[in-house]
């Protein structure tokens, strides 16, 4: 995700699996440890599922403004002419052309909950990959440093982690008003320490090596032993850690948003939805807020899921798991080929 | 050598058969160590970290690597030999001493200073899975050192890297492999490859076969041999193994709880060794030939090496030398050349073997009375009843 100098190739290997088979082809391409995840991801089904869940809620956030167009609701604008029914109650789903009914403002759920999952989005996104380029690189330059350096930045880490973080954003939205930059930043920087901390202990772990000593010893200079050699190595947790951080931060953004202290009500999230309707949750109408929950559950659920099949692709002691799994699914059409050329190319190291 | 090691001040050239350092340094002095020490501070405390020992690797050696010979550094494990290589590699600050590198001191240099010398001296180490970034490619591995010295870029880096494959007697082809894909003698070649990169005049190998199996153990070292001819390479050759140490070296130094104790060259140490400890490293190493194994004498030493952070006083190597005396627990002997010997043979004992003589094993019994001198391990003891 946010880890640049590493490219997940895109174009995979078919071309390659035959000619490993027969041993002969002359010019092999080493498969890279991630190239050889992701093979192993793609042969998972609960991979395609979580990746389907978080498809689907980009997807909404996509065609908010098309739903919007066609539906010629406006997600923002209370609609109390068109949006209630003659007593000045919403509609329930389903009538008058609102799918999902409308809010306590006459205002079409379905439009703000796709224009929820934007924000959401965004900010789950944006939040995690702030917090994992700067935990890794904090955590590298704690952990390999060492010393005062270490010290420091890990006392800080400590202090970032016991912050009653909610606490803390509600006292920092409230001094400086709530805004979208301002939700990204308060998320990412009482994220990034939980990674910075896994990023630490890895690179203490790491820079004992002595592949570490062989690039010192040719004359590579700290930052470049850090990012070029160490980084590579740590791609597995950071890579994992990140994926579970996302719906963290989802939740934390809907968190703030229904405390009434996150991006601020003109703009529709499924936290101040949920925030806005409760009051009227009372009297049955359950649309209220189902709707926005069920959104935040899907796009949760979808990268939860999406992260422990990384952890399980990214560790090759799952090998066996998987192995299983594909002969199961064997009889289904799946690709018999890769089967034996991948517990082939599984010789290589776990990444500790 | 002084048994106390002080900072700063150039030390006496002991172990030396070449003109003293203060005088323009002789061509063929490629590298001078100078009463090394290498101390790792044993710290204790959470928040204020007191000093409460140290672990003394290297403690005052001094050694000559003349210009295109391989000079082997034998001894247990433990004995400092892989510390002085990463002492004269830079790879650990010096605790006292100085690293003469082709005339130039490299003691006191920054890392930045120290990069034109990095270039022309490369290191390969014992463990060819450990030294290979498992997440790299093979071609950027070996082609690291040209990048970072800025010497080759691009298509000529991928040339020069396909060329030193080639060289070290890998398949350029797998240029874009991963070192799992490789086997570990394939793999050292890798590691060989890459030290080779720069052209270094000093190669410093730190057991480079010692993880390999026996037949791949050849393969390298012939490598290396043929590497050492053909790029006028010196070698500071590290090994437990004394046949292939007898095999590549042209000199040889013996090491024991992070003194020399013995330096000679090879033929002349392996034929007639002066201190009793390389005397019973060399009757502890096996024989091919039955017939003379079976008349061969093996000297036992009883105990285990003592603890490098509290070592014996005097000789170290007093508690299980079958030859002690009295005085080897008060006096360090120093390193000298014995009466008899050439130039180039210097020993540090008080009571040096003879020509012919037969060493026997230090009896329990003087084991014992030795221990009420200085620490004795538990294991003599036992196998006295045994």
């Amino acid at each position: 995700m946010s880890l640049a100098p590493v490219e997940i190739p895109t174009q995979v290997l078919e071309p390659a699996a035959p000619e490993d088979g027969q041993g002969g082809g002359r010019a092999i391409q080493g498969r890279s440890p991630l190239r050889l995840a992701l093979a192993r991801l793609r042969t998972d089904r609960m991979a395609w599922v979580a990746a389907g869940m978080i498809v689907l809620m980009a997807l909404l956030a996509i065609v908010a403004p098309l739903i919007s167009a066609a539906t010629g609701h406006s997600a923002y604008n209370p609609d109390l002419v068109n949006g209630t029914n003659s007593f000045g109650q919403p509609y329930g789903p389903g009538q008058a052309g609102f799918l999902l009914g409308t809010d306590n403002l006459g205002r079409d759920i379905l439009v703000r909950v796709a224009y929820g999952a934007r924000i959401s989005l965004l900010v789950g996104v944006l939040a995690t990959l702030l917090a994992t380029i700067g935990g890794t690189v904090i955590g590298l330059v704690s952990g390999y440093f060492g010393g005062w350096i270490d010290a420091l930045l890990a006392r800080l880490m400590d202090a970032v982690l016991s912050f009653p973080y909610v606490l803390a954003a509600i006292v920092i939205a409230s001094v400086f008003g709530g805004s979208l930059s301002l939700t990204i930043g308060v998320i990412a920087f009482f994220s990034w320490a939980a990674i910075g901390r896994i990023v630490r202990g890895q690179t203490l772990s790491q820079k004992e090596k002595e592949y570490v000593e062989a690039a010192r010893s040719i004359g590579a200079a700290p930052f470049r032993i850090m990012f070029v050699d160490i980084l590579p190595n740590l791609i597995a947790p950071v890579l994992v850690l990140g994926t579970l951080l996302v719906p963290v931060a989802i939740v934390f953004e809907a968190t703030l948003d229904y405390l009434g202290v996150g991006v601020g009500p003109p703009i529709p999230t499924w936290g101040n939805m949920l925030a806005d309707d409760q009051g009227s949750a009372g009297f049955g109408a359950w649309w209220f807020w189902v709707f926005p929950s069920v959104a935040l559950l899907i796009t949760t659920l979808g990268f939860n899921l999406l992260g422990d099949s990384v952890r399980d692709a990214l560790d090759p002691r799952t090998e066996r798991i998987f192995a299983m799994r594909r002969k199961g699914g064997a009889a289904s059409g799946g690709p018999n080929g890769t089967a034996p050329d991948d517990s082939a190319s599984v010789a290589e190291p776990a990444p500790s | 050598m002084s048994p106390t090691s002080d900072p700063g001040q150039p030390p006496p050239p002991a172990a030396i058969d070449q003109p003293p350092p203060d005088a323009p340094r002789p061509v063929e002095t490629l590298l001078g160590i100078e009463n090394v020490v290498k101390h790792f501070p044993i710290k204790r405390g959470i928040f204020f970290k007191r000093q409460i020992g140290s672990v003394q690797a290297v403690e005052g050696v001094s050694l000559e690597v003349r210009r295109g010979e391989t000079l082997g550094l034998v001894g247990e494990t433990g004995c400092g030999k892989s510390t002085l290589a990463r002492c004269i590699t830079r790879l650990h600050p010096l605790t006292s001493g100085r690293i003469v590198f082709d005339g130039v001191d490299l003691s006191d240099l920054s890392p930045r200073q120290m990069r034109p010398y990095r270039r022309r001296m490369q290191m390969i180490f014992q463990d060819p899975y450990g030294s290979l970034n498992p997440r790299r490619r093979v071609g950027s591995i070996i082609g690291d050192p040209l990048t970072i010295h800025g010497v080759a870029e691009g298509p000529e880096r991928k040339r020069r890297v396909q060329e030193l494959m080639e060289i070290v007697g890998l398949n350029p082809e797998h240029y874009n492999r991963f070192p799992s894909e490789f086997s570990g003698g394939q793999r050292q070649r890798i590691g060989v490859a890459r030290a080779l990169a720069l052209r270094p005049s000093l190669v410093v190998c730190d057991e480079p076969v010692s993880a390999l199996d026996v037949s791949v153990q050849a393969q390298i070292i012939n490598l290396l041999e043929d590497l050492q001819g053909e790029f006028g390479l010196t070698y500071v050759f590290i090994a437990h193994d004394l046949a292939v140490v007898e095999h590549v070296s042209d000199r040889v130094a013996v090491m024991y709880l992070g003194k020399v104790v013995e330096l000679a060259e090879t033929a002349e140490l392996f034929g007639s060794p002066r201190h009793p400890y390389t005397a019973a490293l060399l009757s502890a190493s096996m024989i091919a030939d039955p017939e003379k194994a079976r008349s061969a004498h093996r000297v036992v030493l009883y105990g285990d090496v003592p603890s490098p952070i509290n070592p014996p006083s005097g000789c170290r190597f007093h508690t299980r030398c079958p030859k002690a005396q009295p005085i080897c627990s008060v006096e360090e002997p120093p390193l000298e050349v014995k009466p008899g010997d050439p130039a180039g043979h210097v020993a540090a004992c008080h009571f040096p073997v003879q020509p012919g003589e037969t060493l026997v094993g230090a009896t329990p019994a003087f084991s014992e009375a030795l221990s009420s001198l200085a620490v004795t391990s538990p294991e003599a003891g036992r196998e006295s009843a045994g």
